[in-house]
């Protein structure tokens, strides 16, 4: 599209149809000397002394690709194919915005297209929309969504050992909601799903790794006629029966660990899919196979009734866009590894978090919690997890998360993760220098 | 634009006809035909209780995505099942087969403020 910046003339006419002789004019109430106040920058820089500069701040950063990295809580250290950026960055995709028009943009919209079906078989699902900010967002929705579709019940039960950020953002989106959030102990089957609960929310895993009975939780809640919404650590979904196979009626995810680098924390992408059922109260975008007038295949935005460019105020959401370049990396990420690709590196990430997890429990002072785990789980620590954290970062080993961050009281716990990309002397390493620190 | 002359009507084109002690309600001529192809209806369940005005559901085209308002205060005493699997009966026989709600009305003397059929043939046609 050409830019084409106004003439003369124009600003001229646009300054006499509003009256106003002159564009200064326009700034009269901001006081003369604050106008063009002097910034005392300093000289210009040549592009080799700005290289250095920058590269000399970023080799202070702690990175997962130059330390021993057990850090996860949310954030994932995965393996990215060399693949995805080459296709991602392909000048046909890379674009700061998703162009919908179908009659121009078939690529984009085969690939969300794509990207929607491998997701919703991942989640068991029947549909899944393309996208939301980032995890927390997605299942912020979810919750939203289910909370409309209830009705009278105003009641939404959130497991205790939710990611702590995520029922923040849960909280400011209900922030002006007439709503009841009840915490439960351990699995969802502990949530005491009534006839006033519009949804109860399963982690899967939760916060400390652990893996809970999600089959049980989906009886109740839907006994009690509620939605039952898992949030789902997506490269788990690789060895575990998905969420849809277990009940759930809205399954959410964080995309990062598909395919996506942990980039301090975004962007990453927010997934989301429903059963058939509830497919019209779902938020964001869903293309759809459709035929041109030629029979030929073709995509296109599909019951789009949902969003805001149709529905306005009472549009299903109005605060949710498509992730397009990450959703476009996890599509390609999906795509290459495929339903046994994804298999093996969940059952890596599911050996190596075993083997640390037992090496560790035989350090003196170190034990670790009971219970199912996939790829994440809690130590409990002889001295403050915090000073662990702290002491071992300095020799370049990330042992994870001082529980402490999130809750005061949590002080000697340590969330440890090891992924396919933790090698077996890392994680040695890790073990000898926990046996050191307490020292 | 078909109008059904023992019909009332709403401004916001629902109409509503007596049927015994309850009222059939559901959209006229001219509003399926504004809509274009309908593609989904989504209606109250039975047994809630509305004011006149207050959303009874929702109707879906190609193109709009529209609430549906009680024509009166009442009950919701029956909601067509057949919209769910096929909701074309709202283009083909908006009066008949096409009708969404039976209300069980609450406030009679609302039935008397909605318009005639010649009030709103007027209305819609001047539209």
């Amino acid at each position: 599209m050409p830019f084409i910046a106004n003439s003369d003339a124009d600003r001229k006419a646009m300054l006499a149809a509003i009256g106003v002789k002159s564009v200064e004019e326009l700034f009269a109430d901001i006081p003369e000397a604050k106008r063009f106040p002097k910034l005392d920058l300093p000289k210009g820089l040549s592009e080799l002394e700005v290289t250095r500069e920058i590269e000399a701040m970023a080799a202070k950063n702690v990175t997962a690709s130059t330390c021993a990295w057990f850090l996860g809580a949310g954030s994932y250290n995965h393996f990215i194919p060399a693949a995805v950026g080459a296709l991602a960055s392909r000048g046909e995709f890379l674009t700061a915005y998703t162009p919908y028009q179908p009659e121009v943009s078939q690529g984009t919209l085969q690939a969300i297209f794509e990207y929607q079906s491998m997701a919703a078989e991942l989640f068991g699902m029947e549909v899944v929309n393309a996208s939301h900010y980032d995890g927390a967002t997605a299942l912020a929705e979810a919750v939203l969504m289910a909370y409309n579709h209830g009705g009278e019940r105003k009641k939404v039960f959130l497991p205790e050992a939710l990611h702590p950020e995520y029922r923040g953002v849960i909280e400011t989106y209900f922030a002006a909601f007439d709503v009841q959030f009840v915490a439960y102990e351990g699995g969802p089957a502990n949530a005491a799903a009534d006839s006033a609960t519009s949804c109860v929310v399963a982690s899967y895993p939760d916060f400390h790794g652990q893996i809970h009975d999600i089959k049980a939780g989906a009886d109740k809640a839907h006994a009690a006629g509620a939605l039952y919404i898992v949030h789902v650590d997506p490269i788990m979904c690789g060895i575990l029966k998905s969420p849809g196979e277990l009940g759930a009626d809205i399954v959410t995810a964080e995309g990062q660990a598909l395919g996506n680098a942990m980039n301090f924390g975004g962007p990453w992408l927010g997934m989301m899919g429903v059963t058939a059922k509830l497919m019209r109260k779902l938020p964001g975008r869903i293309v759809g196979q459709a035929q041109d007038h030629e029979g030929r295949r073709g995509f296109v935005l599909t019951l789009t009734a949902r969003e805001q460019h149709i529905r306005r105020e009472k549009a299903v959401s109005n605060i949710c866009s498509n992730q397009g370049l990450v959703m476009l990396q996890t599509c390609i990420y999906l795509a290459l590894m495929g339903k046994g690709g994804l298999a093996k590196v969940a059952e890596l990430c599911w050996n190596k978090a075993h083997y640390a997890a037992a090496e560790i429990d035989k350090v003196p002072g170190f034990k670790v919690e009971g219970g199912v785990f996939f790829k994440e789980f809690v130590v409990r620590t002889p001295v403050p997890a915090a000073e662990i954290v702290e002491k071992l970062s300095r020799r370049c080993i990330v042992p994870g998360l001082a529980l402490s961050k999130y809750d005061g009281a949590r002080t000697h716990e340590l969330l440890v993760c090891a992924t396919e990309m933790s090698t077996k002397s890392q994680i040695d390493l890790l073990v000898s220098s926990l046996k050191e620190v307490i020292k | 634009m078909k109008i059904d002359a023992k019909a009332r009507y709403r401004s916001s084109h629902e109409y509503a006809r007596k049927e015994g002690n309850l009222l059939v309600a559901g959209i006229s001529d001219h509003a399926q035909e504004s809509l274009g192809d309908i593609v989904f209806v989504e209606l109250a369940e039975v047994g809630k209780v509305l004011k006149q005005g207050e959303a009874f559901g929702v109707v879906e085209s190609v193109k709009a995505a529209s609430d549906l308002y009680m024509p009166v205060s009442g009950k919701i005493a029956a909601v067509n099942e057949a919209l769910q699997g096929d909701p074309a009966l709202v283009n083909r026989d908006c009066y008949g087969e096409g009708w969404m709600v039976k209300i069980e009305p609450t406030v009679a003397s609302e039935w008397d403020g909605l318009m005639d059929a010649a009030a709103y043939e007027k209305e819609a046609g001047a539209h």
